[in-house]
């Protein structure tokens, strides 16, 4: 087991029951991410890449096996205890931005930190910053159809990092963008991992998106089938 | 509240049907406003006596008279400080819609009795000296522009004259108030000189509708009452007597049980209006399931959420219960001041009510969804399952 390794997975398997039905996921898996890692978790539909995504973002829970991320195994935390984790250790991306149409693209950055003790002058001077991180300053009170699918995601970035998580997560970030733009989003998230030391996993179908972490791997039927190093 | 923010845009994320479901909310509550006024007066008629005085009425019905020799025993009941007694009158001043209650009664037991209602001396003088005499209410003669010395006449619908005239005249001998705001509200009625009526009626000469008994103390009402019945039991007139409360509760159940339809009318206003919000609520709840996983992946737990939901369903039942009720108390203003009768628009009894239904309602509609939001699965949410 790897000292430095900030997230452990050990023996990690999951079992869907759907219909009636036990759907295996994940087979015992075992995996150690570095801490300043930026992983690209590659493979076919139904390999596991999202569901071990969500159990590293404590998102879920192993049927069986242990999740430890920075020495802590999170895998028998309760519901309220796991959503204490994940507002103070990760940030989430998703595919498709999500992020609320009725609120202005500061008041999206700002939730995270309505879970914290900050008063409103110190929010609003956090999200002022992650803003100007991901280059939307000056887009702070557009809500988000007002905005393109590049700039969507930048404020979903935003919105990660604003309560500096040591961990991002992104589930597809550059799904939903033109090659153009995936690639402007692929580049502010090496930055992130380079200059502010975020340790990020990130599952994508694109090869040419994997290409911007530093390392990759692939699933395959619930288990790692490649290591390879970009 | 750091959420309120977003509750409040949530509010509005579809303005036509918010605006929609405040509207429902609004008449429901506009007709609870004006149906609860309603009911609260007729038992407010009932609540403001108090206990101090009982009736004593014929046990059959108080329509039918009960024989004057009655009241000297009534006085020899241990407990009883005063009897005063009152005869329906009936009568019509110039047209029906013109209603207000008329009584026949001694001046010098009913100012004993009924202390609340304030008159000068000269005025208490003039209507026991006069003896084709009223008092009417201040309220009564403001609505008809009547003054001390005018010729009132009366069609009656129950008393002919000796003669066989249905018409009455009474010279209007004062003008009283109340003791009080309660009694000044309800000072829409007239007291004619029973000696006079008694004289001049062609048929039930020397009874009287009911016996006005002052207690010297109100704890004993059960007691008087039981021993003035117990008087009269087995006689040809036997009496039933009770808290003026309770008479005064009985007499507007002879019009109908009020605070019974009242309440049928908004059970059946507000089992739609849950239905309508309930159904609004669900649905808005359901379009916003990934965002409420995502509130949830950010790390807001599942009684953040549920509160949300269940806040978001307060202020919608609560704006729409205030404007509502801001136009009932509007249109009751308007009443009050048209048709003489005494609601009380800010009535804090009623604003609380409305705020009570107004929060069950909240709970009735928005449990449901709140507890969907709660329990979703973060994973499940997200991929639309």
């Amino acid at each position: 087991m790897s000292q430095e390794a900030l997230i452990q997975l050990r023996g990690v398997s999951k079992v869907y029951t759907r219909a009636g039905q036990s759907i295996p996921v994940l087979d015992k898996l075992n995996l150690d991410i570095a801490s300043g890692e930026f992983l690209a978790l590659m493979g076919p539909s139904g390999s596991g890449k999202t569901t071990l995504l969500n159990l590293i973002g404590g998102l879920d829970q192993p049927t069986t096996g242990s999740v430890t991320i920075g020495g802590a195994p999170i895998e028998r935390l309760s519901s309220n205890q796991l959503a204490a984790w994940r507002a103070a250790n990760v940030g989430f991306v998703f595919q498709f931005y999500n992020l609320m149409p009725v609120l202005t693209a500061e008041r999206n950055v700002e939730l995270p930190l309505l879970l914290t003790n900050l008063s409103a002058a110190q929010r609003k001077k956090n999200v002022a910053i992650a803003l100007d991180v991901v280059g939307l300053a000056d887009r702070a009170h557009h809500k988000p159809k007002e905005l393109s699918g590049g700039q969507e995601q930048r404020v979903a970035i935003a919105r990660a990092i604003v309560s500096d998580p040591k961990i991002l997560v992104c589930d597809e970030p550059t799904g939903d963008l033109d090659r153009k733009t995936a690639d402007e989003i692929l580049r502010l998230l090496q930055t992130l991992n380079r200059d502010f030391g975020k340790t990020i996993i990130m599952v994508t179908h694109d090869p040419k998106a994997a290409d911007f972490a530093k390392t990759q791997l692939h699933l395959d039927k619930g288990r790692l089938v490649e290591d390879a190093h970009a | 509240m750091k959420l309120f923010g977003l509750i409040w845009a949530n509010l509005f994320r579809k303005k036509t049907r918010t605006v929609l479901t405040v509207l429902s909310l609004v008449s429901a509550f506009l007709l609870f406003g004006m149906l609860q006024a309603v009911s609260n007066v007729f038992n407010a008629g009932a609540d403001f006596v108090g206990a101090s005085r009982l009736i004593t009425q014929a046990r059959v019905s108080f329509t039918q008279s009960l024989p004057m020799r009655l009241l000297r025993q009534i006085e020899t009941v241990p407990g009883v400080a005063a009897v005063s007694y009152a005869q329906w009158f009936g009568g019509i001043y110039q047209d029906p819609r013109n209603f207000f209650p008329q009584f026949a009664v001694d001046p010098d037991r009913f100012f004993v009795v009924y202390p609340e209602w304030t008159l000068t001396d000269t005025e208490k003088e003039r209507f026991r000296t006069i003896k084709a005499s009223a008092i009417v209410g201040e309220r009564l003669a403001e609505k008809f522009n009547w003054k001390v010395g005018d010729q009132i006449p009366l069609e009656s619908t129950i008393w002919p004259t000796q003669d066989g005239g249905k018409t009455w005249t009474f010279e209007v001998a004062g003008i009283f108030g109340g003791k009080d705001e309660d009694w000044d509200a309800r000072a829409n009625l007239m007291y004619l000189n029973f000696a006079y009526f008694d004289e001049e009626r062609q048929f039930g000469r020397g009874g009287a509708g009911t016996f006005a008994v002052k207690l010297a103390d109100s704890n004993q009402a059960q007691q008087v009452a039981s021993a003035i019945d117990g008087l009269f039991e087995n006689s040809p007139d036997e009496t039933k007597t009770q808290t003026e409360k309770d008479f005064n509760v009985g007499f507007f159940k002879q019009i109908g049980d009020i605070g019974l339809l009242v309440n049928y009318v908004l059970f059946a206003v507000f089992f739609t209006i849950l239905l309508v919000v309930g159904n609004t609520m669900a649905q808005s709840v359901r379009e916003r399931i990934p965002e409420l996983a995502v509130l949830k992946t950010l790390g807001f737990t599942d009684f953040a959420v549920l509160s949300m939901v269940l806040i978001e369903a307060l202020l919608i039942c609560l704006l729409g219960a205030f404007l509502g009720m801001l136009a009932a108390a509007g249109l009751l203003a308007a009443a009050a001041k048209g048709l003489q009768i005494p609601f009380s628009p800010g009535d804090a009894k009623l604003w609380l009510q409305a705020l009570t239904a107004a929060i069950g309602l909240a709970i009735a509609v928005g449990l449901l969804p709140a507890l969907r939001a709660r329990s979703l699965k973060i994973v499940d949410a997200l991929a639309g399952r």
